[in-house]
């Protein structure tokens, strides 16, 4: 049965897999030589079977599948000689014909590479003294200068949040629970006589924390500050738990940016971020905005007792029913839903617009987010302020 | 390649058949990926919706293969003690007293005693590692979603050599590494890492024609007619948006549902009072009641 590939096709692979790589696809030599390991077992003149075989070797996720067939498709467009001598096509070029077509495919996710390769940046609790007016200062009037010394203090704060019990176990002196195993083999030595007893706890985790942000016309002027914002929570979440945080944003559309976010340079990262989002300072529909994570996203992301902060001024255009309904949804399956919103921090604001009024109802906490003293007033909620267990909803 | 039981498939084609003998109604690429997993001797990691057939895959392979399945569902806090083995702490103690009446208790034979094959307990993945009667078994790690990160490095650490080292005992090896089938509903997204072992294949919602060989194939007392309105009446709602879409084992208990329901078609009267079975979630079935059914079996006539 084993055929040993001809010289040109194993080639042709190893270009083919730095063509699916170049467009953003994790392939590695290794899986190039499991192809070629595997395609001796499929007859070749079946291109359908070569393509179920190439796919089920090279790709790991669903999102690659539309890529994959059509780089696939691309790239080996005359099949008839594809192994024998009689295939002369200039390989380069039929490469370069498939990322030309394939560039406007929409990005999926996982191809960026920016990863958390640096030493952790340093973290400095906050400075209160000479930063007291700054700190109370609103967002949207800030100096330049001023918006500068303000996103340093961002990136210096610490976030860590809130912690659910997870079910697994740690030694632990003063534990409720008896651990079994570590008893029995610490009294062997007493001939299993039980002197001591090993006891053990509930190891605690961090809850998976989702960030959704309002990029809308009418929040452009705190929009720089809270990206900052989105920037240190995902990223300190990254470093200290790994995919703890995921962040959106949206206007008229849902986009998530955490991989942009994962950057350690802030600007580049939020260059990158705003380089995938379409609909900057456009209107919002945050009904379909929301509708988008819950069919979407939520049932991947929101698994483990997750904390929810949406953050907007709740200008909506779109149908308040349709918020309503799936602001319900998404705290019904979520651990708490907070929704941060800057314009709470004026003494005579009330949330009276006709989003806003939808959506209170199935808010847990409503809290401002138009200076740092705000944020700082977040981070203290979210790291004890949130008892453990979740109020139960209608 | 030589140690291929003489019941393997030896083509795409062999094994189409041989899982449709088994009453398993594959799409082709499926079949390929499976048999590029038995042929390569590497992991199947079957993604997709819940309800289209992912756990069966690993069932109808050990009746195929004529191999015992182990199965091992996935769970948050899933540790090593309920995963790989444990020790009979219980029988110990007991071995323990049983020694001091009889009057000898020299540490080192009673610990080679106490910590031997005897007192362990085998947990699925130690057992699958294992040979039973010879034969390398289907592993089934089924929801592996549902694990958490913990236990992914460590399955990932297993499927990478098929060996598992017990401080007491030694390094148990696979003299041939089991059929691996692990499935996801993707609540949460694989590291990566794992899934590269891994062949991956998505599995689908099927076709119309797909479908409706799979419930005649399934269940053969639902007449021809009744399947083909029922099988169009689930493939219109796959169209319709919904929170959950009803999967292929969803149309199954729904046939069976009509069949003991006594009905020879559709009507609106008891789609409405059986559209539980196919939707579970209340927005859902808010959704569909009424115009929205009319229309779709409107649409099927």
């Amino acid at each position: 049965m084993e055929r040993e590939p001809s010289g040109q096709l194993l080639g042709n692979l190893v270009l083919f897999g730095r063509a699916l790589r170049r467009l953003g696809m994790e392939v590695t030599p290794a899986q190039i030589q499991e192809l070629v390991r595997a395609l001796a077992h499929v007859d070749l003149s079946r291109r359908g079977d070569v393509k179920d075989a190439a796919r089920a070797v090279l790709v790991s996720r669903r999102e690659q599948i539309p890529l994959f067939d059509r780089a696939f498709d691309l790239f080996w467009r005359s099949w008839e000689g594809w192994q024998g001598p009689g295939f002369d096509l200039d390989v380069s070029v039929q490469r370069s014909q498939a990322q030309e077509a394939l560039q406007h495919v929409p990005e999926g996710e996982g191809n960026e590479q920016g990863g958390p390769d640096s030493p952790e940046q340093e973290t400095i609790l906050l400075r209160y003294s000479a930063q007291e007016q700054l700190r109370h200062k609103d967002f949207a009037r800030l100096t330049p200068q001023e918006r500068s010394q303000v996103q340093q203090l961002i990136q210096e704060m610490r976030w860590t949040w809130a912690r659910r019990r997870s079910r697994r176990f740690v030694a632990a002196p003063g534990g409720r629970r008896l651990d079994l195993r570590r008893s029995f083999r610490r009294n062997l030595r007493h001939g299993g006589e039980m002197l001591h007893l090993a006891r053990r706890r509930p190891k605690e985790k961090a809850r998976p924390l989702v960030l959704l942000c309002d990029i809308s016309g009418s929040m452009e002027g705190y929009t720089r500050m809270l990206l900052q914002f989105l920037h240190a929570v995902t990223r300190g979440g990254m470093l200290q738990e790994r995919n703890r945080v995921e962040a959106f944003v949206f206007g008229t559309r849902l986009t998530r940016i955490t991989q942009q976010l994962g950057q350690r340079d802030v600007d580049q990262a939020l260059a990158q971020a705003s380089r995938a989002v379409q609909d900057w300072s456009g209107g919002t529909r945050m009904g379909q905005a929301l509708r988008t994570f819950n069919f979407r996203w939520a049932r991947r992301l929101l698994g483990q007792g997750a904390l929810v902060l949406i953050i907007s001024d709740g200008w909506d255009r779109g149908e308040p029913d349709l918020l309503a309904q799936e602001m319900a949804r998404l705290q019904r399956s979520c651990h708490r839903l907070i929704w941060l919103n800057p314009l709470l921090g004026s003494p005579d604001y009330r949330p009276l617009t006709r989003g806003m009024q939808a959506a209170l109802p199935f808010v847990d906490a409503f809290l401002p987010v138009h200076n740092l003293a705000s944020l700082e007033q977040l981070a203290a909620l979210l790291e004890t302020g949130l008892a453990s267990r979740r109020p139960a909803r209608p | 390649m030589s140690t291929q039981p003489v019941s393997t498939p030896q083509s795409i084609d062999q094994l189409v058949q041989a899982l449709e003998a088994h009453a398993y109604i594959p799409e082709r690429s499926l079949a390929t990926a499976i048999f590029l997993a038995l042929k390569l001797q590497r992991p199947l990691f079957l993604e997709g919706e819940a309800g289209v057939g992912k756990t069966e895959v690993a069932k109808v392979l050990a009746q195929l293969l004529d191999r015992p399945l182990i199965r091992l569902q996935c769970y948050e806090g899933l540790d090593v003690s309920t995963a790989v083995y444990e020790w009979n702490y219980t029988r110990q103690m007991l071995q323990i007293r049983l020694m001091e009446a009889a009057g000898h208790v020299d540490e080192e034979t009673a610990l080679e005693e106490l910590f031997g094959p005897a007192f362990l307990l085998k947990r699925p993945l130690l057992q699958a590692i294992e040979p039973v009667n010879g034969q390398a078994p289907v592993l089934l790690v089924d929801e592996l979603d549902r694990a958490d990160e913990e236990f992914e490095a460590f399955l990932l650490e297993v499927l990478s050599d098929f060996q598992i080292s017990i401080p007491e005992i030694g390094t148990v090896r696979a003299q041939e590494p089991p059929v691996v089938v692990i499935t996801s509903n993707r609540t949460r997204e694989i590291h990566d890492a794992l899934k590269r072992r891994c062949l991956y294949h998505w599995i689908d919602y099927p076709s119309f024609e797909k479908e409706l060989r799979i419930v005649r194939t399934k269940a053969p007392e639902a007449s021809e007619a009744l399947a083909r309105q029922a099988v169009a009446f689930v493939q219109a709602l796959r169209e319709q948006e919904l929170f959950k879409l009803p999967g292929v084992a969803e149309t199954l208990d729904w046939i069976r549902a009509l069949v003991a329901l006594d009905q020879q078609a559709l009507d609106e009267q008891v789609v409405h009072d059986t559209l539980g079975v196919l939707l579970k979630y209340r927005d859902d079935v808010q959704r569909m009641q009424g115009r929205v059914v009319q229309e779709i079996l409107a649409q099927d006539r």
